[in-house]
């Protein structure tokens, strides 16, 4: 992994000052964490894959892609985590050209310091995922997600980056054994650095999650504070019943120009031996969704007219922390309608950052 | 300090740590999960075992095994990001180092 790592970046070029700066930080950090208890050890974790997308007719579009990341705790209350993305595209060219043309993107997904101030109370500063439904938080890592694409209204209320730069408080408001209730709530300022690009806007989210019936419902708000003043609302659902590997996940947003769903279930049979036999490590999916536009201005990244897609997929959960990840798409749209096949294989790894003694 | 010297930092540690991988122990909690995937049990054993499979279960699978020593740093970074509790917190803690 290493190497592939090394190929795909680009030679750094370290300006002295910055240098400095940043071999002082690395310090600060290795000796502020170096000296806690040993399970509090940071950590690397991450994952990488290889993916590739076709139409019919069209070349096969190829992608590897990897997501480092990290989190350092420094004593029990304080925590820096960060994740990037390493993404190179190899693609057909575009009109008469023959072969393929690459392009790559290398970029931080955030960095953040997470402070836990009480049980109910946490305080976050940096740049942050923005906590709009659950995809962008929770489902978007690739060693995550069931298919190799997000959903179309994946983007919708993440305000053109998916992160926030500035500050949020969240944590979980009530616990009980039958049910508990989080909540997220932040504040992002207008960034224009391209590493930690944001809008000014803010929002929230809360869940209310019910243990025994393995039950989540959450809703999301959100409002863009800069340019022309848009409001966003989401709303999620989640259940997996207990003692079974089904899950059934979804999420509606809804936008000032668009709205749409998608509805999600994937299951594991565990009637022939577990999980880990070999149909129990088969996982077939299927995902539905539909986009509406309310109006003809584009100001979000969902289809221009009105879409349906379903999403059939088959994962294959190998041992060592691989997944094979197969799907077939068939999208409905005035604009046309299209086939897309995409296959891919992940590997996740999770690691301490050096070496140590258990305690 | 721009992104770039945060990126060569992570792929730093994920190569020094990739070479030392192979001498950590396994977390004996996933080792657990682990077999009972092989069993095809998904009942919980202890009240930790209940809190992975309620709380952690709900977004992705078990990782087959991880070292003790990032115990601390994972309860953390999943109390921020999936927002579980105090108590929570704290059984997964031990669920992790029994």
């Amino acid at each position: 992994m290493p190497i592939a790592i090394v190929a795909v970046m680009p030679r750094p070029t370290l300006k002295l000052n910055h240098f400095i700066m940043f071999v002082a930080l690395a310090l600060l950090l290795f000796c502020a964490t170096h000296g806690a208890v040993a399970q509090y050890t940071p950590l690397i974790s991450g994952g990488g894959g290889f993916f590739d997308t076709s139409n019919p007719g069209d070349k096969v579009t190829y992608t590897p892609i990897i997501e480092p990341m990290a989190a350092a705790p420094i004593g029990s209350h304080l925590l820096i985590e960060s994740r990037a993305s390493l993404v190179e595209s190899v693609a057909p060219n575009s009109g008469d050209q023959p072969g393929y043309g690459h392009t790559h993107f290398i970029g931080l997904t955030y960095l953040q310091g997470d402070y836990i101030a009480s049980p109910h109370f946490t305080i976050v500063g940096g740049t942050f995922l923005l906590p709009f439904n659950t995809y962008n938080e929770r489902l978007s890592p690739i060693w995550i997600g069931n298919f190799l694409s997000g959903p179309l209204i994946g983007a919708l209320g993440l305000l053109g980056t998916g992160s926030g730069t500035g500050g949020m408080v969240r944590g979980n408001a009530v616990s009980h054994r039958k049910y508990s209730i989080d909540y997220a709530t932040w504040f992002s300022s207008r960034d224009g650095n391209k590493y930690f690009n944001s809008e000014r806007s803010s929002g929230g989210r809360s869940s209310l999650y019910l243990p025994d019936q393995r039950l989540e419902i959450g809703l999301s708000y959100d409002r863009l504070l800069q340019g022309t003043h848009e409001n966003f609302y989401g709303m999620h659902v989640w259940w997996e019943p207990k003692d079974t590997a089904f899950r059934l996940r979804g999420e509606f947003g809804r936008g000032h120009h668009a709205q749409g769903y998608w509805l999600e279930a994937d299951y594991r049979t565990q009637a022939f031996g577990g999980l880990d036999s070999f149909l129990g490590r088969f996982e077939p999916l299927v995902r539905m969704q539909q986009t509406y536009r309310r109006d003809t201005l584009f100001s979000d990244s969902l289809p221009l007219v009105n879409t349906e897609r379903i999403d059939f997929g088959l994962d294959y959960n190998l041992p060592h922390n691989l997944r094979i990840l197969s799907s077939y798409s068939r999208q409905f749209a005035a604009t046309g309608n299209k086939n897309i096949w995409q296959t891919g294989i992940v590997y996740r790894f999770l690691v301490p950052a050096w070496k140590g003694k258990s305690s | 300090m721009s992104s770039k010297h945060v990126i060569f930092a992570l792929f730093v540690l994920a190569a020094k740590s990739a070479l030392t991988q192979a001498t950590q122990p396994a977390h004996a909690a996933a080792t657990t999960t682990a077999k009972k995937h092989a069993t095809g049990s998904t009942k919980p054993e202890t009240e930790g075992d209940r809190i992975f499979q309620q709380q952690c279960s709900r977004c992705h699978n078990a990782p087959e095994g991880f070292s003790t020593r990032i115990s601390g740093a994972i309860v953390m970074h999943m109390r921020v990001r999936a927002g579980i509790s105090d108590h929570d917190a704290k059984e997964l803690f031990r669920f992790f180092n029994p």
